[in-house]
């Protein structure tokens, strides 16, 4: 328990007779729900206080998501019930939270990007004077907002025009401007630089000190340690625990969330350089209107290395993608691959010669979700001996090598047979990591591999792209997780609006530093390509 | 929660697949049923006319086999598009230019054994479809002009071209009617007369059988099925994987247009032995609703078929024994469609209850990230 100071614990008491009588703002006692094939939630039951930051962790599918839409009203449960202040929940229709002083934040922000950030804030609730819109009064509530909570936000630019932190300030002062005096923030961290994240959690403090309840819903355990009073523990749609942060520490939590102990992957740091796999010079790309996308990028990758590209996302890293691949054609630059020119080779002949790539969006970009698991792990291989002749396809080997995938990947369930679609997006990556390492590829280009991943199959695919650099592949790595990229990489560069910021060898690199390139604050130190 | 997308597993999906047409029949056949009520009529004896049309006699399957077999390489005509991700709307043009294709080779070309000639005529027929739908398929993948659009003019321009041509001298038989020569003897599809004497059923309904063979062989077998369908669902994973997506809308279209450029063919060496202005309308068509009906299966195709042969010869025969005007044929016709269609509306419901719900919380997604 934290020593409360007498000026908020008054604070907090006035709220608490303003609202309700017990300790606790929201009891969930026994909620179970079910989906078509899985139980997201079995009997969970959780106590939420006044005025604490409340995190939530869990795997993926461990139903933390499925609680909070509960909770908000956008799903509703086959059995148990919530108490919001003492009082059942309605469970009717049309109840949704922000109508009882519940706000939620999604990852993905829901703001009009043509709007300003004033005009995203009081959208849907606009104060009027008759017909017009009395922006006076707008502007002067919202200012009010940022300042009491020490939030700043340019309120006449577009969202378009804002960055990832300050879009989610925005998001932040959508819910206090509609008075929510819970905040449900679903993953708020996973797009921000270090220094962004900072000043969020010092918003939340201001915010928990402030009498409001934040539930935060995050992977990241270091976090929990740093910004929350309580934590709650979800495995496999029930509750494992709720402890307070002072009584456990990061690894205990680990523990709990998978449920065995985490081994942790680290690549080789100080690893010698072999020769050039991958050669870019001064690549540019224009986009459409005219303005670049991709501005001068040069690196190398070698034989034997991961070269790590962290940024925040938007930056460019899709760009890059695609040139490499041979999705978009450089304006400008070459790209050398073995020694060769492929700068205009089409993706096939790049695939050929060796490359493989997981996309960043595996949905879009890597699978065919209503096709098979056999299906996808011979997409763009099916024209290999190994699976087809001239014109048919062979069944036999197909059949053979996806029943081989399945056991050395450890893809669940283990039928070949099943839609991608209906796989979780931990296998549906481990499908594509199957497929396009087993070809054995010289260069492995992966763009945010590890993406919404649990923290199992996360380090699964970290553990398969330092095995490819121990077997003297190169490996490119495109990441905004930057303790992924810390941990992997021998060599770290940087994207920032479409150039890559200095490349530096990982063990001369903080995360601090990382962080300030970014954010596009500082240049890196010496180069070394 | 999961992206909803049509999926199945396994063999549980090949029977489930095939209730929801059973469902839309059946209700289709309930409404019809009602419309033959107000109007006065005993569906009941409405029904048991129309079956015997169809079905009751060797004579009547024969009919219903006649009338499906265009039907059935239309139907893979459109459902090959399908796969691929396209729409093509211009089967009604590819059969008459096919038509037109098989009729001129039939009349010009003389002096070839029966096979080589008939095998001569199909072929031709089934390219001069091909190039048709081919540019339409071309204009799509250089220039990103929408199949919809271009297949229709396509059509327009087809039926008007052979309305212009069959009045050359060239082609033209003497007399009032704007209808070619008659074709050679030796380009004749032969009928199959042992049914029913005096059938118009031919040797086009085999090659239709096997064409519903060999496109399901291609789809399931082959790498170019592979890829076909691959850019069907998912063009960007697709060219991602190294895999030419124009290369296979082409590839598509040029497929489905040889199929409705034999249709054609069937048409004029199987059935009229000439080609006739205004051609007979409407198999490219109802093609369309063959494939869907038919779910883009070649099997489905051809039981989609068949079954609408059998709606046009049974109404053909509640044309002649009754009171009831063949019109209302075509609205039974229409209201199979109608539930065909709906079912595809319903499945998307439940996406649609999620939109509604986010558009009542006034808010909009930006990006498409899925909830666990």
């Amino acid at each position: 328990m934290r020593v409360l100071t007498v000026a908020s614990f008054s604070r907090r008491c006035d709220l608490s007779l303003a609202e309700a009588p017990t300790g606790f703002v929201i009891q969930v006692e026994g909620i179970t729900k079910r989906f078509p094939r899985v139980i997201a939630n079995r009997d969970v039951s959780l106590d939420i206080r006044y005025g604490e930051v409340h995190a939530l962790v869990g795997e993926n599918g461990a139903g933390k998501s499925t609680l909070m839409n509960i909770l908000y009203g956008l799903t509703r449960p086959d059995s148990g019930k919530v108490l919001l202040r003492g009082k059942p929940l309605p469970v009717s229709e049309g109840f949704l939270g922000i109508n009882h002083g519940i706000g939620m934040i999604h990852q993905h922000f829901m703001l009009i990007g043509q709007f300003t950030a004033l005009e995203n804030i009081v959208l849907g609730s606009e104060p009027r004077k008759g017909v017009f819109l009395d922006t006076g009064t707008a502007r002067s509530r919202v200012e009010n907002l940022m300042r009491e909570y020490g939030m700043e936000v340019d309120l006449d630019r577009k969202i378009d025009d804002l960055s990832v932190g300050e879009e989610q300030r925005v998001e932040i002062l959508k819910v206090l401007y509609r008075d929510a005096r819970i905040i449900i923030m679903d993953e708020p961290t996973a797009v921000l630089t270090p220094q962004e994240t900072r000043s969020l959690f010092s918003t939340l403090k201001t915010l928990s000190d402030g009498g409001r309840t934040i539930i935060f819903i995050t992977h990241k355990l270091e976090e929990v340690m740093e910004v929350a009073r309580t934590v709650t523990v979800l495995r496999a749609g029930e509750v494992i625990g709720t402890m307070p942060v002072t009584e456990t520490d990061a690894a205990r939590l680990a523990e709990l969330m998978v449920g065995r102990s985490i081994e942790t992957v680290s690549g080789r740091k100080a690893g010698s350089q072999g020769e050039p796999v991958l050669a870019v010079e001064n690549i540019s790309l224009k986009a459409r209107k005219g303005h670049e996308l991709l501005t001068d990028v040069s690196f190398t990758v070698h034989r034997g290395e991961i070269l790590g590209i962290a940024g925040v996302d938007g930056n460019g890293q899709d760009e890059l993608f695609e040139v490499l691949v041979g999705l978009a054609q450089p304006s400008r630059g070459r790209v050398e691959f073995l020694g060769r020119d492929m700068t205009h080779a089409s993706t096939r002949q790049r695939l050929r010669a060796g490359m493989a790539h997981i996309p960043a969006d595996r949905i879009r970009m890597g699978l065919v979700l209503q096709f098979s698991m056999k299906e996808n792990l011979i997409l763009g291989r099916h024209t290999e001996e190994a699976y087809a002749g001239r014109v048919f396809l062979k069944q036999r080997s197909i059949d053979e090598s996806a029943e081989r995938m399945i056991k050395d990947y450890e893809i669940e369930p283990a039928d070949p047979e099943i839609d991608a679609g209906l796989l979780s997006g931990g296998n549906q990556q481990k499908v594509i990591a199957a497929r396009e390492i087993s070809r054995n590829p010289e260069l492995l280009i992966a763009s945010q591999p590890t993406r919404g991943l649990d923290i199992g199959a996360a380090q699964r695919v970290r553990g398969l792209l330092v095995k490819q650099a121990e077997a003297g592949k190169g490996v490119l790595l495109i990441s905004a997780d930057l303790s992924e990229i810390m941990t992997l990489s021998d060599r770290v560069g940087v994207m920032y609006r479409g150039r890559i910021v200095g490349i530096m060898p990982a063990l001369e690199v903080t995360e601090e530093g990382l962080g300030l390139m970014m954010a596009g604050v500082s240049q890196g130190g010496r180069e070394s390509r | 929660m999961k992206p909803r997308v049509p999926m199945k597993t396994g063999v549980e999906s090949k029977l489930s697949g095939l209730l929801p047409p059973l469902v839309s029949l059946l209700l289709a056949a309930a409404v019809s049923a009602v419309i033959l009520l107000l109007v006065g009529e005993n569906p009941f004896h409405i029904g048991s006319v129309m079956l015997s049309g169809s079905l009751g006699s060797l004579r009547s399957i024969a009919n219903t086999l006649e009338e499906a077999t265009p039907l059935i390489f239309t139907g893979l005509c459109v459902a090959v598009a399908l796969k691929c991700g396209l729409f093509n709307i211009g089967g009604e043009g590819q059969l008459v230019i096919g038509a037109f294709a098989a009729a001129w080779v039939g009349v010009k070309l003389t002096g070839l054994d029966p096979v080589t000639h008939v095998t001569v005529c199909i072929l031709i027929a089934g390219l001069a479809g091909a190039l048709w739908a081919l540019i339409a398929g071309v204009l799509k993948a250089r220039f990103g002009a929408h199949e919809v659009i271009n297949t229709i003019m396509l059509n327009y321009i087809a039926f008007i071209l052979t309305n212009y041509l069959v009045t050359l001298p060239y082609f033209k038989k003497p007399g009032q009617i704007p209808q070619t020569f008659d074709i050679a003897p030796s380009a004749a599809l032969p009928r199959l007369s042992f049914l029913y004497q005096y059938t118009r059923l031919n040797i086009g309904f085999v090659l239709a059988i096997v064409a519903v063979i060999l496109v399901y062989v291609i789809l399931e077998k082959t790498r170019l099925g592979f890829e076909l369908k691959s850019v069907g669902f998912n063009p960007t994973a697709s060219r991602a994987s190294g895999i030419s997506v124009v290369r296979n809308m082409v590839i598509a279209m040029a497929i489905g247009g040889f199929l409705a450029g034999m249709a054609g063919s069937e048409r004029v060496l199987g059935v009229h032995r000439y080609f006739i202005s205004p051609f007979p309308f409407g198999y490219g068509f109802a093609g369309i609703a063959v494939a869907l009906l038919g779910r883009n299966n070649p099997f489905g195709v051809l039981l989609a078929a068949i079954f609408f042969g059998a709606l046009a010869s049974g109404g053909a025969q509640v044309d002649i024994e009754t009171h009831v005007p063949r019109e209302l044929v075509t609205v039974i016709q229409a209201i199979v469609i109608l539930f065909v269609a709906c079912e595809y509306l319903v499945r998307r419901m439940g996406l649609m209850q999620l939109v509604d719900l986010m558009r009542r919380m006034g808010l909009r997604r930006r990006g498409a990230g899925a909830h666990e």
